[in-house]
């Protein structure tokens, strides 16, 4: 497990989430809301690739293409070897076995008229040839390993609490034996003290069934202690992806550092002695992003080029990619460091 | 100028019971505190833990029936809230007590410009003329720190960003320079860098106008940056109540000392894996007569479930002023 040799798992490359914008009496097609930029990253077996951004950044839209929820603008999804972005819908329907999601809010993402072993059986209706018995023995089974009691097969979501509707949210994502579970927000919705519990169980199922997660957050301190590796993501772009102990210790591109700096946190002296970089304005919007750098109408190191140049994300550190012109000194062009990390290296290209 | 020392707020038992089919809920049980010119009180619980109740109590905004403020005292200054007619109330609310709520997209009306809902306290509250309420709305804009105040002010909610917005009910609620502002979950709707921004901002403007501040949040981080004192809220009692760096050094009560260990940091080591509380908040169908919290507790014993233990205080400072608890366990044993 978490093991730095595992192969990838998932491999997402050049991703590019568009939704068209249109606009005047004809309805013309006249922009496009850029929710995904040329997104690419891979996620190791048995990892957890932690997500982080504010909201619009494109964090929730990301997890959904990457399931293939959304279809894709551009890009290849390659899990478990195949590219699901170009599958056929059959064959889709095949794959969803492999890939599963848990959603931000438990209320709205279970039926309130099923049970909750109607929830839990209809992956397996669909997707398996269980009998009766087999199916429910399944259910049980799942509602034993999320800690939930068997004597609620029979009740409905409403008469559940916040973390234990998340549980049956988790058990559902189970219920097939993924290898890839995207959690979206799964934690954001629950009082803090039951998200403790919450993440010690997708800890605990992690270890056991050797998932892989895609842990999508806005809460970096829980990131900071679910995720192996963390991608920091800015109006649809990965803006930093590197180890979590890195990132935490010293963060390299002047977002990640703001929005570490940001976080508050429980110690009054730290609170009282430490000086935080406060972001002037707010997010541009992803459907007119500035020329150059995303970040560049709120960034305190901006320069000159970083108004007219996208800056590509490239490895400056062993493990660690960075978007940022501060740490190129050298314009990258494609195949110039060769070597295994090329394709990887130059995702977002260079945009002119 | 009242005397610096005298509380802007003294509450003291409040109690406030929900009337449903189910039969009553009891939100707030005997609730107690009391606060000073330029203090900030920071109030922690989960949802449900009865801290947003407590506060609508206090100046009546809660729809009654269902709700029923059944006992309690509410000193703003030297009048009782409690007592007063609904028109007094109206003028006391906005006026003397100022209030930002969670979600600034709601809270704002969509159909009224930002300059129209700042100008209604000024002409309802201050007697001011439209004009010069039009000025100040704009010099109030400017002081929360919003670009470009005088055409802003123009704009209707949906023109703002949510931090935009939040700035414009912080203007609302100080347009008539209350003496206190209620401000429950101000930042929780915010991402975090936003959520600096109106923190740093509620800080700056509370050392130049010098409000008292009744900060309610579930974030134990926001708390440690604005907070003077911290009260900590669980099944509709206060179960512990001190000085900000008591709380986070030697917090008394296992609620408290559970919560700050829940909490991940950012810096310092990282656990291997979360401690949590077992079980679930409860509701409170009725008057408790045991802990809250002894269901959860980890060190509950027999007395816990006999009666319901009562703020105690720790140092020689009356009730409310230094460091007090309600629990048996830290009365009998307490932690070393």
């Amino acid at each position: 497990m978490r093991d730095a040799s595992a192969p990838d798992l998932v491999q997402v490359d050049g991703l590019k989430m568009y939704f068209p914008v249109y606009s005047g009496v004809l309805r013309r097609h006249s922009g496009d809301i850029k929710a995904v930029d040329d997104v690419s990253f891979t996620i190791r077996a048995g990892e957890t690739l932690g997500l982080v951004g504010e909201s619009g950044c494109g964090k929730s839209t990301l997890g959904r293409a990457m399931l293939r929820l959304y279809d894709p603008t551009a890009g290849r999804v390659v899990i478990d070897g195949e590219d699901i972005a170009r599958l056929s819908p059959e064959a889709l329907r095949k794959k969803r076995p492999t890939m599963q999601m848990v959603f931000q809010d438990p209320q709205a993402s279970l039926n309130p008229r099923m049970s909750l072993s109607s929830i839990i059986g209809e992956p397996l209706v669909e997707h398996t040839a269980l009998t009766t018995a087999q199916r429910q023995d399944r259910i049980y089974e799942l509602m034993d390993q999320v800690g939930l009691n068997r004597r609620f097969a029979n009740r409905f979501p409403h008469e559940f609490s916040g973390g234990q509707r998340q549980r049956i949210g988790i058990a559902r994502a189970l219920a097939l034996n993924p290898k890839f579970i995207v959690c979206d927000e799964p934690i954001a919705a629950l009082d803090v003290s039951i998200q403790a519990q919450v993440v010690n169980l997708l800890e605990d199922l992690q270890d056991k069934l050797g998932l892989t997660y895609l842990f999508i957050s806005h809460d970096l301190s829980m990131v900071r202690h679910i995720a192996d590796r963390v991608a920091v993501m800015y109006l649809g772009r990965i803006v930093e992806l590197s180890p979590r102990d890195d990132l935490y210790a010293r963060p390299l591109h002047p977002y990640a550092e703001a929005l570490l700096s940001a976080v508050n946190e429980p110690n009054p002296e730290r609170a009282r002695t430490r000086s935080r970089i406060l972001l002037k304005g707010d997010l541009p919007s992803p459907a007119n992003p500035p020329k150059g750098c995303n970040f560049c109408t709120r960034c305190p190191k901006v320069f000159d080029r970083c108004l007219t140049e996208k800056p590509a994300l490239v490895q400056v550190e062993p493990g660690r990619k960075v978007a940022c012109h501060l740490f190129q000194t050298l314009k990258p062009t494609a195949g110039s460091t060769g070597g295994f990390h090329t394709q990887d290296d130059f995702q977002q290209g260079v945009t002119l | 100028m009242a005397d610096e020392a005298a509380p802007v707020l003294d509450v003291r038992g409040l109690t406030t019971v929900f009337h449903t089919r189910q039969g009553e809920i009891h939100a707030v049980n005997a609730v107690s505190f009391a606060l000073k010119r330029g203090e900030v009180l920071g109030v922690v619980g989960e949802s449900g833990s009865g801290k947003s109740v407590t506060m609508m109590s206090l100046v009546g905004l809660l729809p009654t029936p269902p709700a029923e403020v059944r006992a309690g005292q509410v000193m703003l200054g030297t009048r009782d809230l409690l007592q007063m007619s609904a028109k007094d109330l109206s003028d006391v609310r906005g006026a003397k007590v100022g209030f930002v709520f969670q979600d600034p997209m709601t809270s704002l009306n969509p159909v009224f410009t930002v300059e129209n809902q700042i100008c209604e306290p000024l002409t309802r509250h201050m007697g001011l003329s439209k004009a010069q309420a039009r000025a100040r709305s704009v010099e109030l804009l400017e002081l929360v720190g919003i670009p470009d105040a005088a055409k802003r002010v123009k704009y209707y909610p949906h023109q703002f960003s949510g931090g935009m917005r939040q700035r414009v009910m912080i203007a609302i609620a100080l347009a008539c320079e209350p003496d206190l502002l209620i401000a429950d979950e101000p930042t929780t709707a915010l991402d975090v860098t936003i959520q600096a921004q109106i923190i740093e901002l509620m800080k700056d403007l509370q050392k130049k106008l010098g409000m008292a501040i009744i900060w309610i949040t579930h974030d134990m981080g926001v708390i440690a940056g604005i907070a003077d004192r911290v009260m900590v809220m669980y099944g509709g009692q206060v179960v512990e109540h001190a000085p900000v760096d008591q709380i986070f050094h030697s917090p008394q009560h296992p609620y408290t000392r559970a919560l700050l260990r829940t909490i991940p940091t950012i810096t310092g080591k990282r656990e291997a894996r979360l401690s949590v509380i077992e079980g679930q908040p409860p509701i409170m169908a009725q008057a408790p007569k045991a802990c809250p919290f002894g269901a959860r507790c980890a060190h509950h014993f027999a007395r816990c479930d006999a009666e319901n233990p009562q703020r105690r205080p720790l140092d020689c400072l009356p009730l409310g002023q230094g460091h007090d608890v309600a629990c048996h366990w830290s009365a009998e044993v307490g932690y070393a």
